[in-house]
């Protein structure tokens, strides 16, 4: 209770006839006006309060290389590229693009179906790993972290993720293909111009399904 | 006729254990809440799953917004004489012919997003009115005339010999060149680590980076 009691009513003893009563005065404060303040003030931090802290995601770009014989050469059969279209498509295809006579490997799906085709190249490619010396490096650093899994750490060494968004992509499925690089733990992977072949058949797709 | 006595009841309620809810809901808004600074230009950023901080002093951010404008502005809370370095390295390198007042006057600036050419209105007016300017972004777009280059090697320059963050922050609607062009004008000055700024998402349960995640805390 706020307001103390101050009625002797039940309490103490009776006091003889010459006594006179002292008249109490309430001790009970108003405390609506404060009341009052109290929710203003709460209705105005809510207002302004801004509960998303911002965080940040690391990117390390590569330098351009021009002389091609410095430049870091993939394993075919490790390559996934994904290309990020109109409407938050995604495009991709393993290894080199064919599409002629022989076969198509290029595919279109979406930032759901991505994660799991990202899952499913990286046991394929972890399946085919061959140890050799190289390992030992990658592998002493995942025990530096405390990683009790060390031994696998080098397994996805020829995995490589090359990511293209081409100009009708927006910047959130930029963000969130490079999220999907963390949450699958791609290790490697490397931001690149889309090729003008791969382009025009993102746009030959987007016009045949109809995307705007 | 006796009349019967009814016992008047006290409508007073207690409000005592509401009241006391209130003012801990009030503390903790107080306590919880940063004001943000004025932006000239509303930007949500994407979601990302990763939770690291963000950096808010020695930082460069750049920002593009839903039209893909890019705008500059440097966060150096501490020191404030970084601001005058960057814009004193400007006029002089692009010849701008700005007056000392101008020139402190981007202390105040927020954010930049007019091409040299349009510098000198900006900072001839009142930090409070600049909000009112409608700016037309950095140009970028052009590789042969990257505004935004001239912006970083200035800012690099001023903060020699301390660390640097590059801070990108897009709105989730602009679109992926405008972007790769803002990450062309870092390259060409040899920048090649940036930061992202995006909001807090959840990892998705079970992924990879959710199990290597128990893995390390336990």
């Amino acid at each position: 209770m706020s307001s103390i009691d101050t009625s002797s009513e039940g309490g103490g003893h009776k006091k003889g006839p010459g006594v006179k009563k002292a008249k109490k005065l309430s001790t009970r404060v108003d405390m609506t006006p404060m009341v009052d303040l109290g929710f203003l003030l709460i209705t105005f931090f809510v207002f302004t309060a801004t509960m998303t802290t911002p965080t940040t995601l690391d990117l390390n770009m590569p330098k351009d290389i021009k002389n091609p014989e410095e430049q870091t050469e993939a394993k075919e059969t490790g390559v996934l590229s994904i290309m990020l279209g109109k409407g938050n498509q995604v495009y991709y295809y393993e290894g080199k693009l064919t599409v002629d006579a022989t076969g198509n490997n290029f595919k279109q799906t979406t930032f759901k179906g991505i994660r799991q085709i990202i899952i499913d190249k990286k046991k394929d490619v972890t399946g085919r790993h061959v140890h050799d010396e190289s390992c030992k490096k990658t592998q002493d650093k995942a025990k530096e972290r405390g990683d009790p899994e060390w031994e696998k750490s080098c397994l996805d060494r020829d995995f490589v993720v090359i990511i293209k968004p081409d100009q009708d992509a927006t910047y959130t499925n930029t963000v969130d293909i490079l999220d999907e690089m963390t949450i699958n733990q791609v290790r490697t992977y490397a931001m690149v111009k889309i090729l003008p072949q791969e382009y025009e058949l993102i746009q030959a797709t987007e016009r045949n399904n109809g995307i705007k | 006729m006796p009349s019967v006595k009814i016992n008047k009841k006290s409508t007073d309620t207690d409000m005592t254990p509401f009241v006391d809810i209130a003012f801990l809901i009030l503390s903790f808004f107080i306590m919880a809440t940063k004001f943000k600074p004025p932006e000239p230009v509303p930007i949500t950023t994407p979601g990302s799953v990763l939770s690291q901080k963000l950096p808010e002093n020695n930082a460069v951010m750049i920002t593009v917004d839903s039209s893909n404008r890019v705008y500059f502005s440097i966060l150096s809370e501490k020191d404030k004489t970084k601001f005058d370095a960057v814009i004193q390295a400007l006029n002089s390198s692009r010849s701008l012919g700005l007056s000392p007042a101008e020139m402190a006057n981007f202390k105040q600036t927020f954010m930049v997003g007019v091409p040299f050419g349009g510098l000198k209105q900006l900072l001839a007016m009142d930090p409070k009115d600049q909000g009112n300017l409608k700016q037309p972004g950095i140009p970028v777009m052009d590789s042969a005339n990257n505004e935004l280059v001239w912006w970083i090697g200035a800012a690099k320059t001023a903060f020699a010999g301390e660390a640097l963050n590059y801070l990108i922050k897009g709105d989730g609607q602009s679109k992926y060149p405008a972007f790769e062009a803002v990450v062309s004008a870092l390259k060409r000055n040899d920048e090649f680590k940036y930061n992202l700024v995006t909001a807090l998402d959840d990892v998705p349960s079970n992924s990879e980076l959710d199990k290597v995640n128990r893995r390390l805390t336990k």
